[in-house]
Formats: C-alpha cells, sequence, structure tokens
C-alpha cells in the first residue's frame, strides 16, 4: 500500500507535460494540421521558462512568484515559436511533417545558441527553485506534500479544452476544418483564421508544458530537458482518441507506466519483469492503438493535408 | 510607388552583397593565433567540440590546461592555439589544419571525435594527438581515459561518514545507463561507502537514459524515502532531477559528477545542497601530454588518468558541506590508494533496483 501511495506523485510528474502538450497536440489536429513540432515548441518553452526563472528569482519583488511567470512565459514563447509552424503550413502550404521536424531541429540548435549568447555556456545557469511541491499549502496537508501543482494545471485545462472544442462555437468551426476545410469555407467560416488559433494554441500548450517540465524536473535547462516526451504527447493523442478526457486517461497511463518500473523491484511477481518491459508499455500500447482504430475514423479527417481552396 | 520600392530594394541588396564581399574571412578555420613550428619548445592546438573554450566544462578545462602549461614554461603566445568546432562536420578539417601546420600537438576534447581523429590521425603520422576520454587505436594518438573508480571511492567515503549522521545509514547510487562505463562509478562509490562505513545500506538505481531527469527525480524520492540521505548521481543530464529532489527536502544530500556542481545545488536559503562532487580534471590530460610532447617523451596508445597523476579527485574545498575531519579522512584514503594500499576494482556490487541489504537477504 505504501508503495502504490509513493507512485501517485511519480506518476503525476511524468504525466503533466505529457497531459498539457497532448492537448495543444490536440487541438492542432482537430483544426486540420498535424503538428508534429510538440517536442520543440516544448524545448523552446523549457528554454524560455528556465531563463526567465534564472533571472527573475534573485528580484526583490517577483522572487516568490517566479516559477509561476516563467509559465506564462514558456507560453508566450511556445505561441511565437508555433508561429513558425502556422505561417509554413497555413500561408505556404508546406507539408506538415516535414515542417514539424524542421522545427523540431531548430529548436535544439536556437535553444542552445541562445544559451551560449545569455549564459556563455552550453546549458541555463541553474535555477534555485523554480516551482515547488504543495507540502506549504496547510489546506490539503500531507496528502498533496510530494506532488507538484502543475498537475492541476493540467486538469483545469483538460476540462477548459473539453468545453471549448465541444461545447462552443469556435470549437466547432474548429472541428469542422479539420474534418472538411472546403464545406467549412463553402459556410463562410474562414479556414487560415481558424487553423491559425488552432496552432497558436498548442503552441501556447507546448510551450507551457515545456516550462512546466524543466521547473519541475530539473534544475536548469539543457538540450535534453524534454527528452521525447513531446513525441509521447502525439501518441498520447492518439492513444486518447482525440479527446481530452481520452488524453487524460493516456497521460496518466504513461505516467503509470513509468512509475510502475521504478517500483517494480519492490512488487511481487512485477520483479521478475526486467525494467525495460516497463519502459517499452507507452510505446507498444500506441501501436496498438493505431492497429485497433485503423479502421475507424476517430482522428480529423482531413488532419495533415495540405488545404486547396480550389479542391472538390 | 511601388517601383521606387522595387528600386530601393534593388539598391539594397547590391550594396549587401558588396558588404558582405568585404567581410573578414571566415573564422572557423583560422586559428586565433598561428603557430610556428622551431620557435617554441613546443606547439599546441587544441580543438574543440561545439563548445567554445568558455563552456565552463570540458572544453574551458582543456584550454585552461594548455594555457597553464604555456606559463609554466614562458612559451610565447602563439606557441599555443585553439578551434572551435561550428558543428560536428568541422572536426575533421579542424584536426587537419592543425595538422597541416606541423603543429606538434593536436589535441581533441571529448568522445565526439572518435570517427574524425581516426579519419585524421593516420595522415598525419608525425603529428602527436591527444584524444580525451575515448580510445584510438592508431598508433600516434595518446588515449587519455580516466579512472572514474578512484574518484568515485573518494567520493563514496565522504557520503559514507556522511550517512553515519542519520539512523537509517542508507546512502544511493543513481546511474545513467547500466554498463562497462557508469559501472567503474557505482563500483569506486560503492567500495568507498563500505571502507568508511562497512554498516551502510547502498541503494542502487539506474535511470536507462542520460536525459530523463523526471525518471531520475522519481528514483531520488523512492531511495530518499527508504531513508537514503545522500545520493551520487551519474546519470549526466538526468541528474538534474536528483538534484532537484533534494533541494525539494532541504536535508539531504547530492554528490555531483564531473565537473564541481556546488552552483547547480543552491537552494533559495543560501546552501548548497551538493555534498561533493567527483571531478574529471581534464586540464591535467592536456597539460601531460604537452609536457610529455616537449620532453620528447611523448608515446600513443591509453593512458589513465587517476588519483597519482591528478587526472581524477574529489571537490575538497574547505567552508562547503563537508567537515575539516571527512576532507581529511578523504585525503588519507586519497593517499592510500595512491600508495597502493587500497585497491579501487570496477566490479560492482549491487544490481539496478535493490540494495545491498536485499541482496543478501535473497
Amino acid at each position: 500500500m505504501d508503495i502504490l501511495i509513493s507512485m501517485i506523485p511519480a506518476t503525476l510528474l511524468v504525466a503533466a507535460p505529457i497531459i498539457v502538450a497532448a492537448l495543444g497536440g490536440m487541438i492542432c489536429e482537430r483544426s486540420g494540421i498535424v503538428n508534429i513540432a510538440l517536442e520543440g515548441i516544448m524545448l523552446v518553452g523549457a528554454f524560455a521558462g528556465a531563463t526567465a526563472c534564472y533571472f527573475l528569482e534573485s528580484h526583490a519583488v517577483l522572487g516568490p512568484y517566479a516559477g509561476w511567470i516563467s509559465l506564462v512565459i514558456g507560453i508566450i514563447a511556445g505561441i511565437l515559436f508555433s508561429l513558425l509552424l502556422a505561417v509554413s503550413t497555413i500561408n505556404f502550404k508546406a507539408d506538415h511533417t516535414i515542417a514539424g521536424t524542421a522545427i523540431n531541429l531548430l529548436s535544439v540548435g536556437l535553444s542552445v545558441y541562445m544559451c551560449q549568447i545569455i549564459f556563455g555556456q552550453q546549458r541555463s545557469q541553474s535555477f534555485m527553485t523554480g516551482l515547488n511541491k504543495m507540502k506549504d499549502v496547510p489546506i490539503f496537508g500531507d496528502l498533496f506534500a510530494n506532488i507538484y501543482p502543475t498537475i492541476f494545471i493540467a486538469l483545469i485545462l483538460v476540462v477548459a479544452s473539453y468545453y471549448v472544442v465541444f461545447k462552443t462555437g469556435f470549437g466547432l468551426r474548429l472541428r469542422s476544418c479539420g474534418e472538411n476545410p472546403q464545406a467549412s469555407a463553402s459556410m463562410g467560416i474562414n479556414v487560415y483564421k481558424t487553423r491559425y488559433m488552432g496552432v497558436l494554441l498548442s503552441g501556447g500548450f507546448a510551450g507551457l508544458a515545456g516550462a512546466m517540465m524543466v521547473l519541475t524536473n530539473g534544475v536548469q535547462f539543457t538540450a535534453t530537458s524534454i527528452h521525447g516526451v513531446g513525441f509521447i504527447a502525439i501518441a498520447a493523442v492518439i492513444f486518447g482518441k482525440w479527446n481530452p478526457f481520452g488524453i487524460l486517461g493516456a497521460g496518466i497511463f504513461f505516467g503509470l507506466s513509468s512509475a510502475i518500473g521504478i517500483y517494480a523491484s519492490m512488487i511481487p511477481v512485477l520483479n521478475l519483469l526486467p525494467p525495460e518491459f516497463f519502459a517499452c508499455i507507452p510505446y507498444v500500447l500506441t501501436i496498438v492503438a493505431l492497429v485497433l482504430f485503423s479502421n475507424k475514423t476517430v482522428g480529423p479527417k482531413a488532419a495533415g493535408q495540405i488545404y486547396d481552396v480550389g479542391q472538390r | 510607388m511601388k517601383k521606387f520600392l522595387k528600386l530601393a530594394l534593388i539598391s539594397l541588396m547590391a550594396l549587401s552583397l558588396v558588404a558582405c564581399s568585404k567581410e573578414a574571412p571566415k573564422e572557423t578555420g583560422t586559428p586565433e593565433t598561428t603557430p610556428v613550428a622551431g620557435e617554441c619548445a613546443v606547439t599546441v592546438g587544441l580543438v574543440t567540440d561545439i563548445g567554445g573554450v568558455d563552456d565552463k566544462s570540458f572544453n574551458q578545462s582543456a584550454w585552461e590546461g594548455v594555457l597553464q602549461f604555456q606559463k609554466d614554461n614562458n612559451l610565447a603566445d602563439e606557441c599555443v592555439s585553439y578551434l572551435q568546432s561550428a558543428a560536428d562536420a568541422d572536426y575533421v578539417p579542424n584536426l587537419s589544419t592543425f595538422g597541416d601546420q606541423g603543429v606538434d600537438v593536436v589535441m581533441a576534447v571529448g568522445f565526439l571525435f572518435e570517427q574524425a581523429i581516426n579519419e585524421v590521425a593516420p595522415n598525419y603520422p608525425d603529428t602527436k594527438f591527444l584524444f580525451v576520454d575515448a580510445v584510438s587505436p592508431e598508433a600516434n594518438v595518446m588515449s587519455a581515459i580516466y579512472a572514474a573508480e578512484q574518484g568515485s571511492f573518494l567520493v563514496g567515503v565522504a557520503a559514507g561518514l556522511k550517512a553515519l549522521e542519520t539512523e537509517s545509514n542508507a546512502v544511493g547510487f543513481i546511474g545513467g545507463m547500466e554498463g562497462e562505463i557508469i559501472g567503474a562509478f557505482q563500483a569506486g562509490f560503492e567500495q568507498g561507502v563500505l571502507a568508511a562505513n562497512p554498516e551502510a545500506t547502498i541503494y542502487v538505481d539506474y535511470v536507462d537514459s542520460f536525459a530523463d531527469d523526471s525518471k531520475a527525480q522519481n528514483l531520488a524520492v523512492k531511495q530518499y524515502d527508504a531513508g537514503v540521505s545522500v545520493i551520487y548521481q551519474s546519470a549526466g543530464n538526468a541528474g538534474n532531477g536528483v538534484i532537484k529532489e533534494a533541494k525539494q527536502r532541504g536535508d539531504v544530500w547530492v554528490v555531483g559528477v564531473d565537473r564541481d556542481q556546488y552552483e547547480d545545488g543552491m537552494t533559495a536559503e543560501g546552501n548548497s545542497v551538493i555534498l561533493t562532487s567527483m571531478i574529471k580534471r581534464v586540464d591535467s590530460a592536456t597539460y601531460k601530454a604537452a609536457e610529455l610532447a616537449m620532453n620528447n617523451e611523448f608515446v600513443g596508445g591509453i593512458t589513465t588518468f587517476d588519483l597519482t597523476n591528478e587526472g581524477i579527485g574529489a571537490e575538497l574545498t574547505t567552508g562547503r558541506n563537508l567537515s575539516d575531519e571527512v576532507i581529511a579522512t578523504v585525503a588519507d584514503y586519497a593517499a592510500k590508494i595512491k600508495a597502493g594500499e587500497i585497491v579501487v576494482t570496477i566490479d560492482t556490487l549491487v544490481a539496478n533496483g535493490q540494495s545491498n541489504k536485499t541482496q543478501q537477504a535473497k
């Protein structure tokens, strides 16, 4: 039982950024643009968050809130960086996968280069605190003492994005652009504008996820701060069937498989399995999910297709 | 109006072309100072990887070794120089540039150079090459490798003594990838802990990655919850997760790796969670190689940098987190290893995910 309780914080630490980034990826795909660049946008968000945190922490007034302000900076950086994806795929009609891959490659070079300029080394200086666990929140007592507040940001965003995507007019327009942009345009929807909103929103989500990761997981920005979580988030979008609550489940599940890998040696039966087994669960299950979903139309129909106004 | 704009744009482009052509020659590929053979007792050329000589890490340390050598031997400035690589593709041209110039010792810092050095070294059989932190089979290459187990032994002593202050008397090791390389860190640490504190419990976990700081942090949570008071992390960037968790707790310690990580462990309260660090002295390797070349004693093959030639060690600055007695004890053990009284092996004791106590129970 003790092991089970200690597995909860471990699960949530891994799950929170996956969920937030995957929500961004979902919104983007719902608008019809496939966002392979989640990883790169997260990296830039992480760089911006860590840099902001390092400089803000020593500030007399803003110091105590440095972690939270840095999250906002991460969002802004993510939105700005995702503009590249929006311009290349929406205006210039570039292939989504190629544009996304290029942005992923660019992000590493750009962030490390900025570190070299700002800090004179290839990583950021270490910030002191980043985000703290919720051990000082008196209402909850010890219940959440080992948990970072970022998981609650993720939960709020799950509910909010479900409401926006499925219950509002904007959400309807967003989804229609991902299903059949030509039909949407014939009904007077501005496909370009809607897709811009989708991509920039996902940029904000991914930037937030990146800043969350660096501020909760580590003490500084490095080129490996994101280490593939952006791609796991893409898997979570598919595994969660392009639905916010599905994504929540997928994120928690991926986090859990990582946590089980850590505590497996203390659990009977599971300790007979090699640790690599738990490391590969997310990937194996994503492939299984892809196979299972392959016959059904769960994803946005026009996602990944280049929008051609004249196509019928 | 449009015509005017076009004209303005075209003239701007033309101007920029002219401006470009007047630009100074390309920086990469041209050394800061060209060494002239003959006037110097020895000429040294250092090629960095994509980090510059001010990267506060390996490259900087390597260059500082060269500069120290220059100062100690009163060499002129033009005897030593460096080339910074802008990309992996620059390794071969940069090494070759120094080769063409007839530089006596060409130094390549970091295992990233493996392919490049094997390609370039045979082309310049009379040039001496130093390859830091990995091994090349070429005859004119001196491969500098580090006896990480010896430095790890020393930080193990410090960690073992620290654990004695707590009731649980436990220490932890969190490594990057299981295998021979990190295994040497683990083995040295285990032996150091048990030498200073035979009753200690040692927990060992591997991240299976040098990048995954979230998993490293969760492993640190597991070990600290089990009563561990000091964790030795040798997990590269992933080790940041261990430091973060120690900062959250405030009453536990981390041992840094490769470089002095004291600054990384600073908390808002103004103290550091870094107990000490195991340090690889890259500057020792570059200094030594230059010195050997100057005295015509340079030989190819593997040279191990360990405690005897100060290539490796523990960070023992006074006034930090180690008491003077602990520093003295660690220095004692260092002397014993140097004298050969203690032989540190690279055989690991505890399996991944286990501790030395659970293993004995099996």
